[in-house]
């Protein structure tokens, strides 16, 4: 091979990477995504099979014969083991209101801290971020308390408002961040015109903001969307419960059936994987977001 | 330029503004402040206050000191050592396991090859998937009759005329693993996609930089990319520990409550809970998982800052 006696640029030897060394690094990373999607693969094929095939005669892949062979009662009977419909529209509802409540509360936190002067404003910041670090564990225990005290147990309310004081301190890194950039000539232009502070902020920096009010809404819906722990606690009753909690009981009644039970656990990862196929660059994105600046 | 944006105001309507900008500040910071205080400060303090209580939720609270959590510390009553001893198994295992493999990934990732993307949205998937969904699914793995025995057979680990392996509750611990690598497994994507992003953020001009110097694919990553991402890996190993102190969710699913083999602090803080009342008990848990939780992060901090 070449030695880098010479200077002249042309003749320097630049490592190029071997074919081989691409070819092996694709295997690697084909081999691990096939770990990662083989579970996913085996649940669909078992909702779609009975006892038989899933335990003896055909274990490993989709059932045997034509889809119309196939068993697609599973669903019907998955569908009517409980109220997943319903499961479905309380997570929507609970997790499109703590979205709200929470982008709201950290758009106007942060114009407060990061557009207004004021002595304590980094300080205030600090204490919210606080928020990161406190697991949610801290305070189920005295909010449960609280809840049921006012009777609020089974109301959407009752996770609501502790998914949205949950998922703050992350909106508000989001937003601060946003809105630093926000160029402070801007305000001062509408000070000028003679805009107080309310209306900037709605007229001014809340129209800019609309990248990091995705960002935030694709956060927060992650955080909420799965969250079992609250769930469970402050929903009892069947017809209140988010999708995570009604699963989790669905489950909870012994079926030795398992093509329902697959076939139940599809209709509720498919949205989220639909959710993710079309958003997936701005979910990868609001997740790196989260923990660079965490 | 205009100082804090109005401009040439006499004396009494700067101090009118002052007044005005006080009462805008507060207003902006109330809905996140009541959210604040009511759900994380103030449960936070009522939590440690209640830690030295025995309290059952109705009725008066006994104050006890430190028997709540002279309690937890006694083998003999609570097996929270034992919880507490399984976190930081499962710990380990994140930190000098998943971590290294994500990694890898995340390194092979950054080097350019075809279907980059593709294969990191793949890899990323199961962190999107409910809990929920995941702990049945593995339920089903590990079932008797699961995914896992039948490849044993196929392989021929398990021979014909075998019995099944027990891997959810043999009484010898194989329902914590059983536990753990579903864990272990759905979060590999997590850190893959922060590490990813970390290699990705080295200048493509000192990758070059260094390949014209005669470095090795391996010694980029090594002296390079690696030392860059120092942040990204800190986070990840904050990430990493305080998750693994918290885990809850999949345990839940996997196995109940009060099964000892598998318990977790936050199981034992939700069967005192829910299933004994003894909020007394349970706050004290939760007070030591928080104190867990930050002890872990600021020493992390500072085992990477020490590295500078």
């Amino acid at each position: 091979m070449a030695t880098k006696k010479s200077y002249n640029y042309d003749q320097y030897q630049v490592r190029k990477t071997k074919r081989w060394v691409n070819v092996v690094v694709t295997i690697v990373l084909v081999i691990w995504a096939v770990i990662n999607l083989y579970p996913l693969y085996w649940m669909l094929a078992f909702s779609l099979k009975d006892n038989d095939q899933i335990l003896v005669t055909n274990r490993f892949g989709l059932p045997k014969g034509l889809p119309s062979e196939w068993i697609w009662s599973n669903y019907k009977e998955a569908m009517n083991t409980g109220p997943i419909g319903k499961f479905f529209l309380n997570s929507i509802i609970i997790t499109g209101a703590t979205i709200i409540l929470t982008t709201l509360a950290a758009m106007m936190a942060s114009y407060a801290i990061t557009r207004i002067r004021w002595r304590g404003s980094e300080a205030m910041n600090r204490i919210f971020m606080l928020g990161i670090t406190i697991p949610i564990q801290a305070s189920i225990i005295p909010v449960y308390l609280v809840v049921s005290k006012l009777q609020l147990i089974n109301t959407p309310i009752a996770l609501i408002i502790p998914y949205s004081a949950f998922a703050l301190a992350m909106a508000l890194l989001i937003c601060t961040g946003f809105m630093t950039q926000i160029p402070k000539e801007l305000d001062e232009a509408a000070y000028i015109d003679g805009c107080g502070r309310s209306k900037v902020f709605f007229t001014v920096i809340l129209p800019l903001m609309k990248p990091a009010v995705a960002t935030t809404a694709i956060y927060t819906f992650l955080q909420c969307w799965n969250e079992l722990m609250f769930a469970q606690t402050f929903m009892t009753g069947l017809k209140s419960m988010t999708l995570p909690a009604g699963m989790a009981q669905l489950f909870g009644s012994h079926t030795t059936q398992w093509g329902p039970i697959g076939a139940a656990l599809v209709i509720a990862t498919f949205p989220t994987i639909l959710f993710y196929v079309l958003f997936s660059r701005r979910i990868q994105d609001s997740f790196i977001a989260g923990a660079v600046k965490g | 330029m205009f100082g804090r944006g109005h401009f040439s105001l006499g004396r009494q309507s700067i101090m009118k503004r002052k007044k005005l900008d006080g009462i805008t500040i507060f207003l902006f910071l109330l809905p996140a402040l009541v959210l604040f205080i009511g759900i994380l400060a103030a449960p936070l303090i009522s939590s440690v206050v209640n830690s030295f209580y025995q309290y059952k939720g109705f009725g008066s609270k006994t104050w006890l000191g430190w028997d709540n959590y002279k309690r937890l510390f006694d083998k003999n009553q609570i097996p929270f050592w034992d919880s507490v001893v399984h976190a930081f198994i499962l710990a380990g295992f994140s930190v000098f396991l998943q971590l290294p493999l994500a990694l890898g990934l995340a390194l092979l990732l950054g080097r350019g090859i075809k279907g980059e993307r593709f294969l990191l949205s793949v890899n990323f998937l199961p962190v999107l998937i409910s809990t929920v969904v995941i702990g049945q699914l593995w339920l089903k793995v590990f079932h008797p009759e699961g995914l896992v025995n039948s490849l044993l057979r196929v392989v021929g680990y398990l021979k014909e005329g075998d019995k099944n392996i027990q891997w959810l509750g043999d009484g010898q611990g194989k329902l914590l693993w059983a536990c753990f690598i579903p864990m272990l497994w759905q979060y590999v994507g997590y850190h893959m996609l922060l590490m990813y992003a970390g290699v990705k953020s080295v200048p493509p001009e000192l990758r070059e930089a260094a390949k014209i110097d005669g470095a090795t694919d391996w010694q980029v990553d090594r002296f390079v990319v690696i030392p860059s991402m120092k942040q990204i890996l800190k986070v990840s190993v904050i990430f990493a520990v305080t998750g693994s102190l918290k885990s809850y969710d999949l345990i839940r699913i996997m196995a109940t409550l009060q099964t000892k083999e598998a318990s977790v602090p936050s199981t034992i803080l939700m069967d005192y809970m829910t299933l004994r009342g003894e909020y007394g008990v349970a706050s004290a848990v939760a007070v030591l998982l928080i104190l867990l939780c930050f002890f872990f992060a600021i020493l992390i901090s500072a085992a990477f800052k020490e590295r500078d």
